[in-house]
């Protein structure tokens, strides 16, 4: 689904955000991406969503070489990789069914569809008694939801997700990694950054562990020889 | 392919709609950007009617138009009525008036008051005059002269004359004025696609976070275009209606005492207020304006905005 080659990313004034990283996600597959602030976990996301392009190497993702897609093929890439933020990035002038329908709008399906799909998706994070309420009256874990049933409510093949948790309590925090285990157990690649060791360690997910830019650790792979 | 269609079309509507709904959640902001655009556009569009209607009253002028025709000395009376109703014939020609040497001669001591030295000469200086007026059929500037040119070559006729130096001048005056309002109305409309393009970039700006999103998830720039430019579509749309009411509004207040005036000179001048054309054409432009204003500021600062 992922598939990172050499790929490296300096920023203009010589910044290495990245360097030569290699690693390979299989369809259906949940990994975390850990390491310290500033370790490039961001970026790696930033990568595969082509909201940055690699200076160096390449980037595959569902079998595409993102190299190759060109400005305007863009927002099309995106529309197969759901992603979740951190200050989950709703939009406050808008119900929840409005923010969860906007990717379904973007992509011009009918208002019946719309409504089917998005009820869903509301209804998999337990948000669907909420559909009418604005994000500003909703809790922190809630939004988040909110956050994820956009992301997931056009299907997308891979998922991904930038601190998830940074903001919520360890049990809400469980509570959100219970519903991406879910996704990952029908098939959707999950890739979640996230530096709450406490929590990645419990569970039996893969571990890709960035150190000042390096991969410097891969728990499926951990004779690995990009390991220090 | 006709589901695509409906959908597409739809969409469309939606965001018609959607955008119009955005400009009435700001009523005074929008209203004031309207106004701006009407009263641009008011102010060409008025002068356009003025001169609209200056043409009208210049094209009852023509018929004030009148060649003298000054006989020959030696001329009889009895030659001079046979080629009056000679000319008579002609279809060029609307009216005719005979003036013979005694009445002219009578009608110049009345008014020179030179009556007395007049005495003085033994014979009458003045020659006999025929004022012919070319008929409202016919009345451009170019059969006049060819008209002119063929009384020239009749006989008994000496000179003549075409009175016509004062309408040409009239002309002149309103071919400054028309070049003036091309002028204007390219000025302010670059106001207007100035003014709208700015209120589209400052909307841009204050929905920069909502932008940012719907390119993240996965929204063309068709998509995020969309709801800009059909408001700039709506802006210039009220800013039209706005100039229409402003220019008939100032039209009807002046039209009473510009019909008293045309009165008193005994003519049955009509104003015209707007007619259908010019409507078409104060509304579509102003919509055309709106559209490019936002085009522009769209392409500008759309790309500016991008997802970090």
């Amino acid at each position: 689904m992922i598939r990172f080659s050499h790929a490296s990313k300096r920023y203009p004034g010589g910044f290495d955000a990245l360097q030569d990283i290699n690693f390979h996600l299989s369809p259906g597959e949940m990994a975390f991406l850990t390491g310290h602030s500033g370790a490039g976990k961001s970026t790696l996301l930033k990568l595969i969503a082509l909201i940055e392009r690699a200076s160096r190497g390449q980037v595959i993702v569902n079998g595409q070489n993102l190299a190759k897609i060109s400005r305007g093929k863009i927002p099309f890439h995106r529309r197969n990789v759901g992603m979740i933020f951190q200050n989950h990035q709703l939009l406050f002038d808008r119900t929840v069914f409005d923010n969860v329908a906007l990717p379904l709008v973007i992509s011009g399906l009918s208002h019946h569809e719309i409504g089917k799909k998005v009820r869903a998706s509301l209804d998999k994070v337990g948000l669907l008694s909420k559909e009418r309420a604005y994000p500003v009256t909703l809790s922190g874990g809630e939004q988040q939801r909110v956050g994820i049933a956009r992301a997931v409510v056009n299907k997308p093949p891979l998922l991904l997700a930038d601190e998830p948790t940074g903001n919520l309590d360890p049990e809400l925090s469980r509570e959100i990694m219970g519903i991406f285990e879910q996704f990952s157990q029908v098939g959707v690649s999950v890739l979640i950054a996230s530096h709450d060791i406490d929590l990645i360690t419990h569970l039996p997910y893969r571990v890709l562990t960035l150190n000042n830019a390096r991969l410097s650790n891969d728990t499926a792979q951990p004779l690995s020889s990009s390991s220090v | 392919m006709k589901n695509w269609l409906q959908t597409y079309l739809l969409r469309h509507l939606q965001v018609f709609f959607y955008s119009l709904g955005q400009l009435t959640r700001s009523p005074f902001s929008s209203l004031m950007t309207s106004a701006v655009i009407g009263i641009a556009l008011a102010l060409p569009a008025g002068l356009h009617l003025v001169l609209q209607n200056l043409q009208t009253v210049s094209g009852d002028l023509d018929s004030a138009v009148q060649i003298s025709l000054f006989l020959k000395k030696s001329t009889t009376d009895k030659q001079a009525q046979q080629l009056v109703s000679q000319l008579k014939g002609m279809p060029q020609i609307n009216k005719i008036q005979y003036i013979s040497r005694e009445q002219a001669l009578k009608e110049f001591k009345q008014l020179s008051g030179f009556g007395n030295a007049l005495k003085a000469l033994e014979d009458n200086p003045l020659p006999a005059v025929i004022v012919v007026q070319p008929s409202l059929t016919d009345s451009n500037a170019n059969s006049t002269q060819r008209l002119v040119e063929q009384l020239q070559s009749r006989p008994y006729v000496d000179i003549a004359q075409l009175d016509m130096q004062w309408i040409k001048r009239l002309y002149s005056i309103m071919d400054i004025i028309r070049r003036g309002v091309v002028i204007l109305t390219g000025l302010l409309a670059l106001a207007v696609l100035l003014v709208i393009g700015n209120t589209i970039r400052l909307a841009i700006q204050n929905r920069r976070e909502e932008i940012v999103i719907i390119k993240l998830i996965g929204g063309t720039d068709r998509f995020i275009r969309r709801p800009f430019l059909y408001s700039g579509f709506w802006y210039g749309l009220f800013g039209g209606l706005i100039a229409l009411a402003l220019v008939i509004s100032s039209l009807l207040l002046v039209s009473g005492p510009i019909e008293a005036l045309t009165q008193s000179y005994d003519s049955n001048f009509k104003m015209q207020v707007i007619d259908l054309n010019s409507t078409i054409w104060l509304i579509g432009g102003s919509i055309l304006l709106g559209l490019t204003g936002s085009w522009v500021a769209v392409e500008r600062h759309l790309r500016e905005i991008e997802p970090t």
